[in-house]
């Protein structure tokens, strides 16, 4: 790879390697955007923001989803091009035309997606780009290899060079990305959302790392729009948003404050709820399984019950079965076995529209792939499931005024911002698109209602108001399913807790219990071990090695 | 399907279970869903076989001519030759199995493959150092033996999958294998003579060079599909490819400069799909057919216009010929079928290694197959995406055009219209066959060729079937072997999708 611009990249390397293994080792890039300003057509994704990473610190870009965060980093990576300013390495001003010349200059990315290519083995993807290569440009993985075992030691990774990605836990996938990064000779290391994928155990292991990395003068930026791994990791954090810098925040700022700032008003970061009045149990699922097409249980014998304005959240990492189990229920999973059944009538092997007719309302987690028809209007999206009743359609026709004049009165009650109801429901923001969704659904008479990450990629109003609604329609006396891998949505809405781990129920416990003893049992421990580790953990009982510290507890003594 | 409706088999309800299901666990804990194709295929495929090879067989003996050697002293020295090397080369593979499975480390993917190859040269070349000319077996017998044989193969891949186990993949090899064997025996028993035999050595050498095309075809598809973009204009590289060697071949009579403007041809037809749908995006199968169709109108009126009015100065190409590699020649059987082929069969093996070298050892490779996968991966280490699409779809049509030039400069010395006959087609789904692998692409290949010429052999020596159905044989073959009876096989993840950045 060519270096675009007049650089002495190799005096860099030597002053880095210098003390490779002295753990104070003094930063050594200095990075710094001036004045970055990223256009899409005439939205401004970045409005002149001003950024310095100092060397050896872990710098936080705090911000709401849509911020702004993410494209600043692409900017900085190569990815996008930026419309406007320059970025400084060591006061020099730099071009990235596309991310090996980032790479080159010391920055790497660990991107919230990974860029991991799944059939390929850890040594195929960090050799990726970065070949080395015998006589005739054979490949030598070998040296690769060699290359992960070094790494992996020194950072206690535990990554074998020979794994398929595929067959890797997240955590070890976003472990393999960040030795890509270090195979390269990174100095700056952007992690963008690391945490988003990972239990409250894995992200505990993951700070360490960072602080690890500190420890050997590398510079962290650390995005993310999570209070508490911000305040527990960072040493300066940048608010971002609606694209631009709002300022400069403290690490033992209060997180309603930091909140405050992020959104621009005073938010409340709690949830008012009255205590559940739970009725009689009408929904009940027994010994629920679906199997997928190579023949897993994904779901495996599940039974739990839920009762008359009550919440049951179903809390876990993503990808352990929490789909499949919403999707059995709807009705559009092929192999299923058990029972389901909602007031005495089983739902199993009932069409979607059966289900639908029984009184389920449904928001599913992908809104833009299941929620909705993206160039289809507001009233249309609200119909969707109602279209062929009265009053919207009569015979083969439909009513097109009665169907304005519901859109125009969802919209109102549900504070859907939009110009009008005519307009397409793909050019609404994520959070408007949520508020259809959820108009829609909450229009039946709902005899149980199930959303799945509802507010998935929301900014902090839209999810006070569907946080609201929920809670509303709790009170309404619906048994009330709630599928997160927010463990804070999960405390603030759940009356009970049932936690998924490969597909199997590993306990259900009450509202009140500890997030140290939902991360366990989110990683596969049951409740009442879950339960005893903690407690022995937080009276100092195990050695630091065996549970690392969780972040609440985390103190400034790295600092 | 049935499996599905069951009642979970294993009922644990405690706890206790998910924290050990841990990674390991999470694979084998499961009562896998055991699907009922390849058992009721096999049965089916079986009962089709007892019918044919067993109550309808002729009572006629089957013949089949093996060696026909020019030389029978240099063939003899070559054949011991192959024999001690075969022999030498057996032991080795097979102790490496052996030791491997003895420490309880994994078998190295290719060490059952080349115990097999090497087995099969041994066996043949057993046979030419035997100096063996002819077999003649009983049809009636043989043709009951390979019916049992098949009935017991199908009752035991329905045996397993009562059991709930898998079916393993030898089984299905063997099964084919056998399959083989009655259907030739009872195909040629039927013929029109007292006492029919067909020549086992042409009918080997015939498939190889009737698969030339279809090898370079895949080789295409190959390395278009692991870069991400479907390939389906093969068809049309071919055409051009044959119609340019033609021409050009003609104009500077030299037929080395046709096959280089044959290359240049195919690169042409990949120019269009490159810019068409790398760059503007268009859909790729679209791109692809439409550019099939306007190759086939564009050489047919070219060759109804230009060729067939002056055919003396634009359609005369000239043939390359044959050449007999010294040694490897001789070897009985084995020579004829792989060593006496044209420049153009000599490019074939020379491309199927280098294509599969490339692919996965290589760091070219590497990139290409990264780039097939998760394109987003690649750009995001400085891999150019597009620009390694291009180039490969570009060298995939570069290859393509040399497979069209075996049309008019090996096969038939003069170009016809759509002289090409599906062939590109043909490729596509050998590509699949074989795996988006450049060896299996390479026998998927072979097996195709060996179904075409045993067609037109037998509409030669007559058959009870009619020629009409067996010139149904290598596409009928193509529909089973796509449809998955082999096993399931994953495209790369990122073909057919365009690349767009950001």
């Amino acid at each position: 790879m060519t270096l675009g611009w007049d650089y002495p990249l190799p005096c860099r390397r030597q002053r880095a390697e210098a003390d490779p293994y002295t753990h104070r080792l003094v930063g050594v890039l200095k990075l710094e955007l001036k004045g970055i300003t990223k256009r899409f057509g005439s939205l401004v994704a970045n409005d002149h923001i001003d950024l310095v990473v100092e060397p050896g610190q872990v710098h936080c870009l705090l911000g709401e989803n849509g911020a702004g965060k993410s494209t600043l980093m692409n900017v900085l990576y190569g990815l996008y091009d930026p419309t406007e300013g320059e970025i400084l390495v060591d006061g020099k001003p730099v071009v990235f035309k596309d991310p090996g010349e980032a790479m080159a200059a010391g920055i790497g990315m660990v991107h919230q997606h990974f860029m991991l290519i799944p059939v390929f083995s850890v040594a195929e993807n960090v050799a990726l780009g970065n070949e080395t290569t015998k006589a005739a440009g054979l490949l030598n993985l070998e040296a690769t290899r060699e290359k992960i075992r070094r790494i992996s030691d020194q950072y206690g990774f535990d990554v074998d060079p020979d794994a398929m990605v595929e067959d890797l836990p997240v955590g070890v996938q976003q472990r393999v990305e960040i030795i890509k990064a270090l195979v390269r000779d990174a100095e700056v290391l952007i992690l963008d959302e690391p945490t988003a994928v990972l239990t409250p155990q894995e992200t505990d292991e993951l700070l360490e790392i960072i602080r690890q990395l500190k420890r050997d003068g590398k510079s962290i930026v650390f995005i993310s729009h999570k209070l508490r791994e911000v305040k527990a990791i960072s040493d300066t954090i940048t608010v971002i948003r609606r694209g631009k810098v709002v300022g400069q925040a403290d690490p033992s700022a209060s997180p309603t404050e930091l909140a405050s700032a992020m959104v621009g008003r005073s938010v409340s970061l709690t949830l008012d709820k009255a205590p559940a009045n739970t009725g009689e149990v009408t929904f009940k699922v027994r010994n629920l399984t679906v199997t997928d097409h190579n023949g897993q249980h994904v779901v495996d014998d599940l039974s739990f019950d839920i009762a008359k304005g009550q919440v049951l959240a179903i809390a876990g990492v993503q990808g352990n079965g929490q789909t499949e189990l919403t999707e059995a229920i709807l009705g559009v999973q092929p192999h299923v076995a058990g029972s389901i059944t909602l007031g005495g009538e089983e739902l199993l092997g009932k069409s979607v529209k059966h289900v639908l007719g029984a009184g389920v309302g449904f928001v599913p987690e992908d809104r833009t792939l299941d929620g909705l028809v993206g160039t289809f209007t507001i009233s249309e999206n609200m119909i969707l499931d109602l279209y062929d009743k009265a009053p919207f359609a009569s015979g083969v026709g439909m009513k097109p005024g009665v169907i304005a004049e519901n859109a125009a009165r969802k919209v109102e009650e549900f504070d859907v911002r939009t110009p009008s109801v005519s307009a397409a429901v793909g050019t609404l923001s994520g959070g408007n698109q949520q508020k259809v969704v959820l108009a829609r659904e909450l229009s039946r008479p709902l005899r149980l209602f199930i959303a799945s990450q509802p507010t998935r990629g929301l900014d902090v109003g839209s999810i006070e108001f569907v946080h609201k609604r929920v809670i509303a329609e709790r009170d309404h006396g619906t048994p009330v399913m709630i599928v997160s891998t927010e463990l804070d949505e999960v405390l603030q809405l759940a009356d009970r807790i049932a936690v998924l781990y490969r597909g199997r129920l590993v306990g259900i416990v009450p509202a009140g219990t500890s997030r140290d003893v939902l991360g366990l049992m989110m990683a596969g421990v049951p409740a009442a071990e879950a339960e005893a580790n903690a407690s022995a953990h937080a009276s100092g009982a195990t050695t630091p090695a065996t549970v690392s510290e969780p972040v609440g507890h985390e103190g400034e003594s790295h600092v | 399907m049935s499996a599905t409706t069951q009642s979970p088999a294993s009922k644990q309800p405690d706890a206790g279970k998910a924290t050990r299901a841990d990674r390991a666990g999470g694979q084998a804990g499961t009562t896998g869903l055991v699907s009922w194709k390849a058992g009721v295929g096999l049965g089916l495929l079986a009962i089709l076989g007892t019918v044919l090879f067993g109550f309808l067989a002729n009572t006629k003996s089957a013949g089949f001519r093996i060696a026909e050697a020019r030389d029978p002293n240099a063939s003899s020295t070559a054949a011991w030759i192959t024999l001690a090397v075969a022999l030498a080369a057996t032991a080795y593979v097979g102790y490496r199995w052996i030791s491997h499975r003895r420490e309880g480390r994994g078998v190295d993917r290719w060490i059952p493959a080349t115990t097999i190859a090497a087995v099969v040269v041994l066996g043949l070349a057993a046979l030419g150092v035997a100096r063996v000319e002819k077999i003649t077996v009983p049809s009636m017998a043989l043709g009951w033996t390979c019916s049992v044989l098949l009935l017991a193969l199908a009752g035991y891949a329905c045996f397993l999958t009562v059991q709930r186990r898998r079916t393993p993949g030898w089984l299905g090899g063997l099964f084919a294998v056998v399959f083989l064997v009655g259907f030739m025996i009872w195909i040629v028993a039927g013929g029109r003579d007292p006492e029919p035999s067909i020549s086992l050595g042409g009918l080997m050498a015939g498939a190889v060079t009737l698969a030339v095309p279809l090898v370079f075809g895949s080789l295409s598809g190959v390395l278009c599909e692991r870069a991400g973009v479907v390939n389906i204009a093969i068809e049309g590289q071919l055409l051009l490819g044959a119609f340019s060697a033609a021409v050009v071949a003609t104009v500077t009579g030299n037929v080395y400069v046709g096959l280089i403007s044959a290359a240049v041809a195919g690169a042409l037809v990949s120019l269009v799909l490159a810019v068409v749908s790398i760059k503007y995006l268009v859909n790729q199968i679209i791109v692809g057919v439409v550019l099939n169709v306007l190759i086939s109108g564009l050489t047919s009126f070219l060759f109804s216009t230009l060729l067939t009015a002056d055919p003396e100065h634009l359609n005369k190409p000239g043939r390359l010929q044959a050449v007999d590699i010294p040694f490897l020649a001789d070897i009985p059987i084995i020579g004829p079928i792989l060593f006496r082929q044209s420049l153009v069969g000599y490019l074939m093996y020379i491309a199927v290694i280098v294509v599969y070298v490339g692919l996965f050892h290589t760091k070219w490779g590497l990139r290409v197959r990264a780039v097939g996968e998760h394109p987003q991966a690649a750009d995001t280490v400085g891999i150019n995406v597009n620009r390694t699409r291009f180039i490969n779809v570009l060298m995939g049509g570069a290859i393509a055009g040399i497979g069209g030039s075996f049309f008019t400069l090996v096969s038939v010395d003069a170009f016809s219209k759509d002289m090409s006959g599906g062939r590109g087609y043909i490729a596509l789904a050998a590509m699949i066959f074989g795996r988006w692998n450049p060896i299996g692409a390479f026998l998927a290949a072979l097996l195709f060729g060996f179904a075409d010429n045993l067609q037109s052999i037998i509409t030669i020596i007559g058959s009870p079937v009619p020629s009409q159905f067996m010139a149904m044989l290598p596409y009928a073959l193509t529909v089973i072997a796509v449809a998955g009876l082999v096993g399931r096989s994953r495209p790369p993840a990122a073909d057919g999708i365009p690349y767009v950045k950001g």
